[in-house]
């Protein structure tokens, strides 16, 4: 291993001393195991596409702790060229003044042609400022979507083909199933991305005042109306029927899937590959569930994940680099592959279309149903979210669904709890950034 | 022990048993875990106790890196392993070099601010390091120290454990000691060296273990203060496997790297046994 | 305090070339930073330090406003207790236990040790695969013994799995002290007791337990230190501080506010907080224990 070590570096040293001296940008980043394989491939795929940038990826641990690295680097003058963060760090990026430098700046600084309507509108919608600038590079973005278990289904007498499309078909579904002896018929995985706010964009609500966030800092959250009452009503109902089982905060509910235990869920569409791999049965997914009767329902989901965001401080030459990199994997085959390797979104729709005709969705059915969810005309209310503090708002709403789910709170006072303390943290963001 | 009482005997052992079997069941729970593949740990549920037939496999990847199954490719642990444990020698030897010290001077000497400086030192206990990680990396920065050992050991060797460990163990040694030592003309080091430290084996043993332990599970600050992949220690190594979420983790070659991982501290628990009982003989004076 | 031993070493500049080196470490390591983390309780700043408004005692206000933090305050009593107990009589006596087995000494020793060397990443990891509800090695055999664990919607439950999580750490911690402790009492001393008649329940109560009271006194105190600032992670792991807030004590909050949500005012508030309520608990220890230790 060292042997190999040591040749690697005396073959790269050689190649280094005889190309011009590069220029390194850092990239930090949060993936680990097979998804660190594939930034490592994007870097490398682009530092061999030229020779006068060297992208580095380099593992910062989870976001939290990449974000806490960042700052720390930040302060003492070595922060990265590259950074990437959770889509619900997006306002404290943004809001940062001087420390982040927006990507349409960035490229456009750099010369190239930056033309916004290649990305798909969901998806970069999330990272754009009001005034159609995109801030950061959506990279790794996924949306919620429904599994199910179809050999569930067959045993319980259901159509393994013709999943629920809405709530009231969801909930017979899992009456069946819990009938047919199955004690976990549904759970969810990041219940408040998924059930709160993907929900309200996806029936055309506000998840929050002020376009979700977008359009100032006097956002306030909206998820006291009839409609999310009612919803969060229906899942407390299920629940104490024994339809709905809570399995944990954040992705824990991923395991109960693919071990079978737990029959449907709604999860990120980038849960593709864990299922794929270790699920003993056939599966299937199916778009999010919804109230028909709900004017604009569907309308389109939210995107999570993380983005690259470029900081600043940094030399112009770097930017340059930095710039050549953003526009390599914007690429359409680039985006392609890497949609199809990981299961993340496209980021252009051009990139869609190339998959498309690839044949790769006939091949691998139901990977396509993320992005039809997400490739439509966004409204005011389904862009994204962009509020301040929202890890401690979204662990406020992890901590009052608790509540509701174990029968402590009534679903109104659940929510109007989620409310009243969620805005005392905006009202703190805002001043503190005005 | 002294006299024979065999039920005695026999009921300890029977405590003792049931005690390692609680406190090892996690470990017992990750060697299964090692001899099973990753789709057959998520796919049983329960995870299956029975073990099956992957071990090899998985030490190997874990040790060796390469492909596995579903196409990932894991980094080799080897030289990681190697940062970790320079970092865990350095961390305790320092730790209990520079304590030894100051609880020798706090306990025998009479001098303005001891207090004072007893509860400085204790204080570091008091505010966990990730409170006032930004601060001391901003500290470390400016000293040069990112990336290197130095960087890596120096702010984790302010130990409040260690110093108050020592202070009681001085404490109960007996004045006769020093009088005698005194009465022979040996100065303070001399007492120090010739007699405390002997005697002070069992403590030493005991700590070392323990701060060797936590060196080598430092993953928070290794994390912040490196950057370049040959400085990262072992746990990061570990936490870089697991996938967060979205993809999905080899378990099985986790498990084998955190067993890899349990090998040289296990080692360094086994040799400091020895110590212990030396440490009995001598306070027989 | 008791520092007093009748007989001492004179030298004006000795002891303290002894400190110096620690002191220099502690100074500029800990002080320094930890004082300018501490500071940022009464700024709010942005997260890359790029805007700090002074505000005050606002941090602190707030903080004491909200219920769910006073809650916490109570949380974090009841855990403490539980872990700093728990932990030391059952590696009491383990200790002993061990400390009188010639056969097999060493296996268990180093069995009772050595799972303090898992990583701690690991280690969360393996207490999810143990409880997880219904799915767990252990919730599983718990289910089949008729309890319904799920820790995830029942308070009672989820306590009980950080305590244990906690416990069990310390275990093997406290244990090795306590080893070390009994094997340094002299064995002369139990010999002349077993002479005189007493049998192995009295010579640890009036031999062993007194000569182990400075190693019990210094783990009473780091237990407690332990539990009120060590934990995040094994909770972070398992419950997350839910159901709802219940099992979020308060070092919890000072990781969520200041790590992830990056709240820094905030986080430093209770930071200041936090170490107020251990050195007062620290001093009363050393005031009112520390006397019954024997040295």
């Amino acid at each position: 291993m060292k042997l190999r070590n040591t040749l690697t570096s005396m073959a790269l040293a050689l190649t280094a001393l005889s190309a011009q001296a590069q220029t390194e940008i850092q990239m930090w980043h949060s993936m680990s195991g097979a998804l660190g394989e594939w930034v490592n491939g994007l870097a490398n795929s682009y530092n061999q596409s030229q020779k006068d940038y060297k992208v580095v990826p380099v593992f910062k641990g989870n976001y939290d702790e990449s974000m806490t690295a960042a700052m720390a680097a930040f302060r003492g003058g070595n922060a990265p060229h590259v950074l990437q963060v959770f889509e619900v760090g997006t306002a404290t990026m943004m809001y940062s003044k001087g420390a982040i430098v927006p990507v349409a700046k960035v490229m456009k600084d750099a010369g190239y042609k930056f033309d916004p309507s290649v990305y798909i509108p969901a998806v970069a919608g999330y990272y754009t400022a009001p005034n159609g600038d995109i801030q950061s590079l959506p990279f790794n973005s996924s949306t919620p979507v429904f599994w199910y278990n179809k050999d569930a289904f067959k045993a319980a007498g259901l159509d393994p083909e013709s999943p629920p499309k809405t709530w009231t078909e969801l909930t017979l579904a899992a009456s069946k199933l819990k009938a047919s002896g199955h004690k976990c018929p549904f759970t969810t995985a990041w219940q408040t991305w998924v059930h709160l706010e993907t929900f309200s964009a996806w029936h055309d609500v506000e998840f929050a005042t002020q376009r979700n966030g977008f359009k100032g800092l006097n956002a306030r959250l909206n998820v006291t109306t009839p409609l999310h009452v009612r919803h969060i009503e229906n899942l407390a109902n299920m629940s104490a029927n024994g339809l709905f089982v809570y399995k944990g905060r954040a992705g824990a509910a991923g395991a109960t899937f693919e071990s079978g235990e737990c029959a449907m869920y709604t999860n990120s569409s980038a849960a593709y590959a864990g299922i794929k791999r270790n699920a003993k049965f056939a599966f299937g997914v199916s778009t999010l569930p919804y109230y028909p009767d709900v004017k604009g329902a569907p309308q389109n989901t939210i995107i999570g994940g993380a983005s690259l965001w470029v900081m600043a401080g940094k030399n112009s030459n770097e930017y340059k680099g930095v710039a050549g990199f953003f526009d390599h994997l914007s690429k359409t085959d680039v985006q392609a592959k890497s949609h199809q390797d990981t299961g993340y979104l496209p980021i252009t729709t051009a990139a869609y279309q190339a998959t498309e005709k690839s044949g790769f969705y006939k091949q691998n059915p139901g990977t396509d149903v993320s992005v039809t969810q997400m490739v439509r005309k966004t409204t005011d209310r389904s862009q994204g979210i962009r509020l301040g503090n929202f890890v401690q708002i979204r662990t406020i709403m992890d901590e009052e669904l608790e509540q509701v789910w174990s029968g402590k709170k009534s679903p109104k006072d659940g929510l109007e709890a989620i409310k009243k303390r969620g805005d005392e943290l905006l009202v703190r963001f805002e001043n503190a950034n005005r | 022990m002294i006299e024979r009482r065999p039920l005695a005997t026999f009921l300890s052992h029977l405590i003792v048993l049931a005690g390692v079997l609680i406190v090892a069941f996690p470990v017992v729970l990750a060697l299964v875990a090692t001899t099973q593949t990753s789709e057959q740990i998520v796919q049983n549920f329960p995870m299956s106790m029975v073990p099956g037939d992957n071990l090899w496999a998985s030490f190997h990847q874990a040790l060796f890196g390469g492909q596995t199954a579903k196409g990932n490719t894991l980094p080799a642990v080897a030289p990681m392993l190697w940062v970790s444990l320079v970092s865990a020698v350095i961390i305790s030897f320092g730790k209990i070099a520079i304590s030894l010290l100051s609880a020798f001077a706090i306990v025998y000497f009479r001098f303005p601010f001891r207090n004072l400086i007893f509860w400085m030192i204790f204080i570091t206990l008091m505010l966990p390091v990730e409170v006032r990680i930004l601060p001391t990396y901003a500290v470390v920065s400016s000293l040069g120290m990112l990336d290197t050992y130095a960087g890596l050991t120096l702010p984790l060797i302010a130990s409040a454990t260690a110093t108050f460990l020592f202070r009681q163990f001085f404490l109960t040694v007996p004045d006769e000691l020093v009088e005698a030592a005194r009465m022979d003309g040996a100065g303070p080091m001399r007492f120090f060296l010739d007699i405390l430290l002997p005697l002070s084996r069992t403590s030493i043993a005991a700590l070392f273990v323990i701060q060797f332990i936590y060196g080598w599970n430092q993953y928070l600050w290794p994390l912040l203060v490196t950057t370049t992949e040959d400085m990262y220690p072992i746990v990061m190594g570990i936490r870089r496997l697991m996938a967060g979420g979205d993809a999905s983790t080899e378990w099985n070659v986790v498990m084998a790297t955190a067993i890899l991982a349990m090998l040289p501290p296990a080692l360094v628990v086994i040799l400091m046994q020895k110590w212990f009982v030396k440490g009995l003989v001598d306070t027989e004076k | 305090m008791t520092f007093e031993k009748r007989v001492r070493f004179r030298s004006s500049w000795l002891p303290w070339a002894l400190v110096a080196p620690q002191l220099l470490v502690v100074v500029l390591f800990f002080f320094w930073p930890a004082g300018q983390a501490l500071l940022e309780s009464v700024y709010e700043s942005d997260a890359f330090g790029m805007s700090s408004t002074f505000v005050g005692l606002d941090n602190f206000k707030r903080l004491f406003a909200d219920e769910t933090y006073l809650q916490s305050f109570w949380t974090t009593a009841i855990f403490s207790i539980w872990v700093a107990g728990c932990g030391l009589t059952i590696a009491l006596l383990l200790a002993v236990m061990a400390d009188r087995i010639v056969h097999g000494g060493l296996f268990y020793k180093t069995s009772l040790i050595v799972p303090y060397a898992i990583a701690p990443a690991v280690v969360g990891v393996l207490w999810v695969f143990m409880f997880t509800p219904s799915m767990g090695v252990v919730s599983h055999a718990l289910k089949q013994a008729g309890v319904d664990w799920n820790h995830l919607l029942n308070s009672t439950h989820a306590m009980t799995l950080i305590v244990t999580a906690a416990v069990w750490k310390q275990i093997s911690y406290n244990f090795l002290f306590f080893l070390a402790a009994l094997q340094s009492v002299p064995k002369s001393l139990l010999e002349a007791a077993a002479i005189d008649g007493a049998g192995p329940w009295m010579r640890f109560w009036t031999i062993q337990l007194p000569l182990i009271t400075p190693t019990a006194f210094f783990l009473l105190v780091v237990n407690i230190v332990y539990a009120f600032f060590d934990t995040f992670a094994i909770i972070d792991a398992t419950t997350s501080g839910g159901p709802g807030k219940d099992t979020a004590i308060l070092v919890y909050k000072v990781y969520q506010d200041g790590f992830k949500a990056m709240d820094l005012g905030g986080s430093a508030a209770q930071s200041v907080v936090l170490m107020a309520i251990v050195i007062a608990l620290t001093v009363l220890q050393f005031r009112y224990i520390e006397k019954r230790v024997n040295y």
